[in-house]
Formats: C-alpha cells, sequence, structure tokens
C-alpha cells in the first residue's frame, strides 16, 4: 500500500483530506484520481468484506460527526441487517459555527463519494444517498453526475439538500428526511429503519472520506498520525479571537494551543474557549489550551472534541452574553417534539438572558432545570445543550457575581459565536 | 419474584396531559412544565396493577410499562 501524495505544511498538520495548494482541480474526477489513486473494489464475498471491515478495526477509525463511534462496528452490524441498507452520507452540518463537512464537500467531494460507495459495497447496501448542506449541493450533484457518467460506481448514488435546520443532522432525522421528508428526530435507531424500511448506515462525510482512504492505504498507514488510542487526521473549524478562522486538518492529539497557532494565534488575549461546538464545553485558557485536542486529552476539562469546533473567545466579549445567545438559538431550534427539551430550553434560555443582561437570574433553578431536561427527549438536543449551559456557569462564575451587581466586564458587542438570521460583529 | 418492570413515558407522543401523576402519585411526579418523570425504580409488585390501568388510561398512549433494559 502507497502513501498519497501529501503536502506537508510547515507545521507539520497532516494533508490528507483537504488538497493542499499544489493539486490540481481537486473537485474533479480527474483531479482526484490524479491525487488518490483508483478506488479498490470492496465488493465480493463476505470474505473479503469480513477483511476489509477488520483493516478499517485495525485503523481505529471513529465516527468525525461528533459521537465518536467506531465505524468498523457499524459496518458489521449493517452487513448483516436485512433487508440490505442504504447508505447515508451525513453533509447536513446544521451546527452553525461548524464550516468543516461543507469545505471537505467543496474540496473533496469525490473522496467523500468514494467512501460511500465502499461502505455500501462493505455493507450490501443497495444505495448511497448524500445528504448535502445547501451551500455545496452544486459540487457535490455535479461529482456524482460526472462519476455516473464515468461509470465509476457500483450503486446508484443520490444527491439530496439537507434540511436547513440545527436538528436536521441529528443520525435519526436525517434518516426522516431521506424516507419521509421530515428533519425531525424520531428517536429510532437508524440501523433499525423505519417501520419496514430500510435499515440506514448513517455515517459523517469526514468519516466516509477517512473510510476511503484506508481502503486505499491500509491501517497501518493512518495509524500513523494521531494518537494511538484516537489515531487519524481530523478536521477542525477555528472561529473567533484567531487571525485565520477557517478550517484545518490536524493530527488527533495535537495540543489545543497548536490549533490556535494553525489559524495564525490570537487576536486578542483569550477568557475562555468554546471546545466541540455549541453542545461542547466551555474551558479556561490555561486549563484547555495545553491539552491534547482528543478525547482522552480533552476530558481533563470536561470536554470532549465534538464535531471539532474550536471558538476563541476574546477578554473583549462577554462569556454570559454569547451563552445566552446561543442557547436561545438552541431552545429555537428544539424540534418541539418534547415536552421537556421545548419549553425548558426556553425557561433556561430566558434566565440567561436576564442573566447577561443583569436584571436577576434564578441561578438554583437554573441548574435544576439542566438535570430536569437531560435525558428527557427523543435525542440529545436538550442534553448537549444543558452540558453547554452547566459549563458556561462553571467557567464564567465569576462574571455572573459582577452582573449581579450590575456589572459586565465585557466591553466589545456579543456575536462571537454565529447564530442564523443575526450578523456577526 | 418476578422480573422487574419500569414506567417510561415516549417524549415524543407525551402531551404532558397529566393523567399518568394523577393516578400513580407515589411514582410519577411532574416536571416544571407539566411532563411526566417516572420514578428510576422497579415498580413495586404492590402497584403493578394501578400501573397497568395508568398505561392504559394515557390518553396518548405515550406511557409505557416495560422490562428493565
Amino acid at each position: 500500500m502507497n502513501h498519497p501524495a501529501t503536502s506537508p505544511r510547515a507545521t507539520g498538520s497532516p494533508a490528507r483530506l483537504l488538497p493542499g495548494d499544489r493539486v490540481a482541480r481537486p473537485g474533479t474526477l480527474a483531479g482526484h484520481l490524479a491525487r488518490h489513486g483508483t478506488r479498490p473494489d470492496c465488493a465480493g464475498g463476505g470474505r473479503r468484506r469480513e477483511e476489509l471491515i477488520g483493516e478499517v478495526e485495525r485503523a481505529g477509525l471513529a465516527g468525525r460527526g461528533g459521537a465518536a463511534f467506531p465505524t468498523a462496528a457499524k459496518l458489521r452490524t449493517l452487513a448483516a441487517a436485512r433487508p440490505r441498507p442504504v447508505v447515508i452520507a451525513n453533509g447536513v452540518e446544521g451546527e452553525p459555527a461548524s464550516d468543516k463537512d461543507k469545505m471537505l464537500l467543496a474540496v473533496a467531494p469525490h473522496l467523500v463519494l468514494d467512501g460511500a460507495v465502499g461502505a455500501a459495497e462493505l455493507t450490501g447496501a443497495g444505495q448511497v444517498v448524500i445528504v448535502a448542506h445547501h451551500a455545496v449541493v452544486p459540487i457535490v450533484s455535479r461529482a456524482a453526475a460526472e462519476r455516473r457518467r464515468a461509470g465509476q460506481d457500483s450503486v446508484p448514488v443520490r444527491v439530496m439538500t439537507a434540511a436547513g435546520s440545527f436538528i436536521a443532522g441529528e443520525a435519526s432525522a436525517v434518516v426522516n428526511w431521506v424516507e419521509r421528508g421530515l428533519a425531525t428526530p424520531t428517536g429510532r435507531p437508524p440501523r433499525l429503519g423505519g417501520p419496514g424500511r430500510r435499515p440506514a448506515l448513517v455515517q459523517n462525510v469526514e468519516t466516509l472520506a477517512h473510510l476511503a482512504l484506508i481502503l486505499r492505504h491500509g491501517a497501518t498507514w493512518f495509524t500513523s498520525a494521531g494518537t494511538p488510542d484516537e489515531p487519524g487526521s481530523m478536521l477542525v473549524t477555528l472561529l473567533g479571537a484567531v487571525r485565520r478562522p477557517g478550517v484545518y486538518e490536524i493530527g488527533i492529539g495535537t495540543p489545543v494551543s497548536g490549533l490556535i497557532e494553525l489559524a495564525g494565534g490570537t487576536t486578542a488575549p483569550l477568557s475562555a474557549l468554546l471546545i466541540g461546538g455549541y453542545f461542547g464545553t466551555w474551558a479556561e485558557p490555561d486549563a484547555v489550551l495545553p491539552l491534547p485536542f482528543s478525547s482522552a486529552g480533552l476530558a481533563a476539562a470536561g470536554a470532549s472534541p465534538g464535531a471539532g469546533v474550536v471558538a476563541a473567545l476574546p477578554s473583549t466579549a462577554c462569556g454570559l452574553a454569547e451563552t445566552a445567545r446561543i442557547t436561545r438559538y438552541l431552545a429555537g431550534s428544539s424540534a418541539g417534539q418534547c415536552g421537556p427539551c421545548l419549553f425548558g430550553l426556553h425557561a433556561i434560555a430566558g434566565q440567561l438572558d436576564r442573566l447577561a443582561a443583569g436584571t436577576g437570574c434564578d441561578l438554583a433553578t437554573v441548574q435544576r432545570w439542566l438535570g430536569d431536561i437531560t435525558g428527557r427527549g427523543a435525542c440529545r438536543h436538550p442534553d448537549g445543550t444543558a452540558l453547554m449551559v452547566a459549563s458556561a456557569l462553571r467557567v464564567f462564575r465569576a462574571e455572573a457575581r459582577l452582573h449581579s451587581r450590575g456589572w459586565c466586564s465585557g466591553t466589545g458587542a456579543a456575536g462571537i459565536l454565529p447564530v442564523p438570521g443575526q450578523a456577526r460583529s | 419474584m418476578t422480573a422487574g418492570l419500569r414506567l417510561r413515558v415516549d417524549p415524543i407522543a407525551c402531551d404532558g396531559r397529566g393523567l399518568c401523576a394523577e393516578l400513580l402519585p407515589g411514582l410519577i411526579t411532574l416536571d416544571d412544565w407539566g411532563f411526566p418523570v417516572p420514578c428510576e425504580q422497579d415498580v413495586p409488585d404492590a402497584l403493578r396493577r394501578e400501573a397497568s390501568a395508568a398505561v392504559t388510561a394515557c390518553p396518548r398512549l405515550a406511557l409505557h410499562l416495560e422490562p428493565r433494559s
């Protein structure tokens, strides 16, 4: 197995998924094949499939959509499922702070398509559906059409525009969208499908791109980046008070401070970082900057990589105001199906608005509500929001005391973290 | 001794009518928004009949009595 053509950067970050500057027309099939070579045929008997799934297992590939579930285990379950499954590539990326899936689909659509078709061959699936954020649908559709003309794929590939909501990317909501046109969670595991419907393998698009490379280059190559327990590279989105916000590819385990350096360093002293996105964890800079960006490394700060979002909060911004804004957004993003999520998140957002404005907030009640809503929905929307809010109340404790006395240390406008429909400052 | 049974609320089906909490005050409480929170312990044998009646009575068919998973 050969090493792919890589263009290592000065920082030593791997360029496996994102093409470097030297790759010509990476979005075309010809450019893709010139860079990565042809896609190996993964169809064949059960024995060959089991060998290849074993290779994915040795590679230690885990889902890059936020849950970090072992990909080989999912492939094995779906390979045994009846009727034949459908492979759904999840490129919904409803999280407003994350750009990595859109970026990947825009610059390397064929790598994702290779991985999705490979996953279909490994599981015996009869169809691939790519659910893509609307911004990149034209690029993905063009790539799929080019492959069809070239007779590239063994299974039919369909491209669907994702629904535009935050919740639309939740795995059961993606299945519901594909099967019934409803972008709401069902609480039913995708592997079971809907009633009488096809079992679904739902994989984040980045996971599928890694899978495509593992099927080409093998487990030993894949594990040459990352940590022994969490191998490989991952895409991260850096935003906030950094010089060059954007999407970067890192080896898992790179220190958080190294991520900030990749983005050109900070533009201001930081008061906190939001790690993992809107279902993530606020952490103090001193506590989190030295830690490896991995599940094991970030656990020391009570955080996890999630889908790779790192937002740097400048000390001129008020963390409570930012938290109140995104909590209000998340409350409005509830699918509205489960009472504790719908009413609880709005109640919590209301209290956080008062905390941010310094008009009096009952923190003990908010703490109780965070416990009350956890585990009470069909999906993890209330749980994820509660974790983020709980971390804000820990990290911005001193700021909350200031607010209760009518002060705020923030001097800039709120709006570091993006919320759809509102301009960033 | 029979296998342990627990109460589970289907959060999508539940509309917070609150009937279950009235029928099973010791086993189900309501949160601040009127939605039921079943106790995490097994339903005691002595209350099993009442629990089954509450399951049948739920107008949304959102309450379930099922083996501990």
